[in-house]
């Protein structure tokens, strides 16, 4: 489904991803870890065409799609939950859906979506500036949604949320994921993203230092350490 | 008494003719976030090609429709060529804005001459509603009635429409309405061409007023950045009541106090700004 071959990507001078390769299969979960600044959003921006990258290739349903503008690779199939949510703040919930509206003939559309998430529903005319943080998220992934993917890039979708919100959304993915869709999920949540992930990868410093199956990482206290600060 | 209500209706009626060009530009600065001084050109543009179509046709509604259609184009092209690559650069925006500004003066200059020219109105929008003492010249009457219209229309389309909302969303988060499928550029374009449409729409219908004359593009520009400003950039409501104040400011200014028009229209401006910074209805 994703390919990611050695992509290197910079901020300006700034030389951030150092060589990056992951891939994601057709229905898994692919989980990024790593600490703080290691890189995870900046090779989510470099997917989804905010910072393309400046050497490597990102390979998506076969089709080479680096430094794609990012409405095209959305078009294709790629839905994003960026980190911070950024909803469109000033639009009410209805509307922050409808503008996402993408690929029809897929599976998601409002009434979809609304069923998922029944609170949405409940509050389509407020502003979704107005929303607490975790009315926030959902509507983040019911955006993402409504583009109809088949590839979710979710950027730490429970960063500041209450435990229970926590679970929530890790049944909601663990949802998605029984719905056939992908996703490349970036967590500091370790638990929630051990439970739902077929695969792990830990960043460090611009690089895939660590790729093991969820159960491994349990166990193995010197990556927990030296990568991920537990 | 009849001396206030006909200033009123004056200062109403230039506002109109005002937000028809603000209305444009309220979208470039602040959806877009692009300076764009060459704005005062297409109403100068608009009202020449208007001219020209009606010494070739005589009709003043295919005046209005050429001459806005025409100057969209070249908002187009000039976006497309050029101001689309400055996202950001206000400096760059400027001086490109402004060269654009003084070649199509010299263009101008040099198709249609150096005279004044005025527009001349149909029959039916000539003459003026009399009652008794009052005296309302029918064709403000209608430059108020187009304004009410395009502010009806922009207004449902930014609010009401699937469009608008993606309009909106962009000028939250340009790069997060990339990021759920929005085409950036394409409704960047659609927006600036809009502005520019609006723009020499106006500068039709304006030369039936104001006149089509070399220097009116740099003459009515500053009251055009002053409504967006006052207003509140982006807002179209903002335009709205910016173009009513301006209006009414410079019509007062002018019949009140003639040696300090400038004056009676720009104070204001900076108390406005000195107590709200982003204008009336502007987001910070
Ligand atoms: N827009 C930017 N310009 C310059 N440097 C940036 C920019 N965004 C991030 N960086 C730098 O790039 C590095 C990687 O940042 P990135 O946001 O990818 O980390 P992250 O792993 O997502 O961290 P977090 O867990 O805090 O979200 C950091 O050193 C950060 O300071
Ligand atoms: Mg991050």
């Amino acid at each position: 489904m994703l390919e990611v071959r050695d992509v290197h990507t910079y901020y300006g001078d700034s030389y951030v991803l150092q060589g990056v390769s992951l891939e994601v299969a057709q229905g898994q979960v692919v989980a990024l870890l790593g600490r703080n600044g290691m890189g995870k959003t900046t090779l989510i921006r470099s997917l989804i065409g905010f910072t393309p990258p400046r050497r490597g290739r990102v390979v998506f349903k076969g089709t080479d799609i680096t430094g794609w503008a990012s409405n095209r690779a959305v078009d294709l199939g790629i839905g994003l939950v960026p980190q911070g949510r950024r909803v469109f703040p000033s639009l009410t919930v209805a509307e922050n859906l409808a503008v996402a509206a993408r690929r029809p003939g897929g599976p998601w559309d409002v009434a979809r979506v609304m069923t998922l998430f029944p609170r949405l529903g409940e509050r389509a005319g407020h502003r979704a500036g107005k929303l607490s943080g975790g009315e926030q998220q959902m509507l983040a992934v019911a955006r993402a949604l409504m583009t109809n993917p088949e590839l979710l890039l979710m950027d730490e979708p429970t960063e500041g949320l209450a435990p229970i919100l926590v679970r929530e959304v890790g049944k909601v993915i663990a949802d998605l994921k029984a719905h056939g869709l992908s996703i490349l999920l970036v967590e500091q949540n370790l638990a929630m993203a051990l439970g739902v992930a077929d695969h792990v990868h830990v960043m460090s410093r611009g690089r895939i230092v660590h790729s093991c199956p969820p159960g491994a990482l349990w166990n193995d206290t010197e990556v927990k350490t030296r990568y991920l600060g537990l | 008494m009849d001396f206030w209500i006909s200033q009123v209706f004056n200062g109403i009626s230039y506002g109109a003719l005002l937000f028809l060009l603000a209305g444009g530009l309220t979208l470039i600065f602040g959806m877009m976030r692009i300076i764009n001084l060459t704005h005062g050109s297409y109403f100068l543009l608009g009202g020449y090609v208007g001219l020209t179509v009606i010494w070739r046709t005589g009709s003043f509604p295919l005046a209005i429709l050429v001459g806005a259609v025409a100057i969209a184009v070249l908002g187009v092209v000039q976006w497309r060529l050029f101001l689309h690559r400055l996202a950001g650069e206000e400096l760059g925006q400027v001086l490109t804005t402004v060269g654009f500004a003084l070649i199509f003066q010299d263009l101008a200059l040099v198709i249609w001459g150096g005279e004044p020219y005025t527009i001349p109105a149909p029959a039916a929008l000539t003459g003026a509603f009399n009652t008794g003492t009052l005296y309302f010249p029918v064709y403000r009457v209608f430059m108020i009635g187009v304004a009410a219209v395009v502010a009806v229309v922009l207004w449902f389309v930014l609010e009401r429409t699937r469009v608008g909302a993606m309009m909106r969303a962009t000028v939250d988060d340009a790069e997060m309405a990339g990021g759920v499928g929005i085409d950036v550029r394409r409704i960047s374009m659609g927006v600036f061409a809009l502005g520019a449409l609006l723009a020499a729409g106006a500068g039709v219908v304006g030369g039936a007023f104001v006149g089509v004359y070399p220097g009116a593009d740099f003459e009515i520009l500053p009251y055009a950045f002053v409504v967006v400003i006052v207003g509140g950039m982006g807002s179209l409501r903002g335009a709205l009541i910016g173009s009513l104040l301006v209006g009414l400011l410079d019509n007062f200014g002018k019949a009140l106090f003639p040696e300090f028009s400038y004056f009676t229209l720009f104070a204001p401006m900076a108390a406005i700004l000195a107590i709200r910074p982003t204008g009336l209805f502007g987001r910070a």
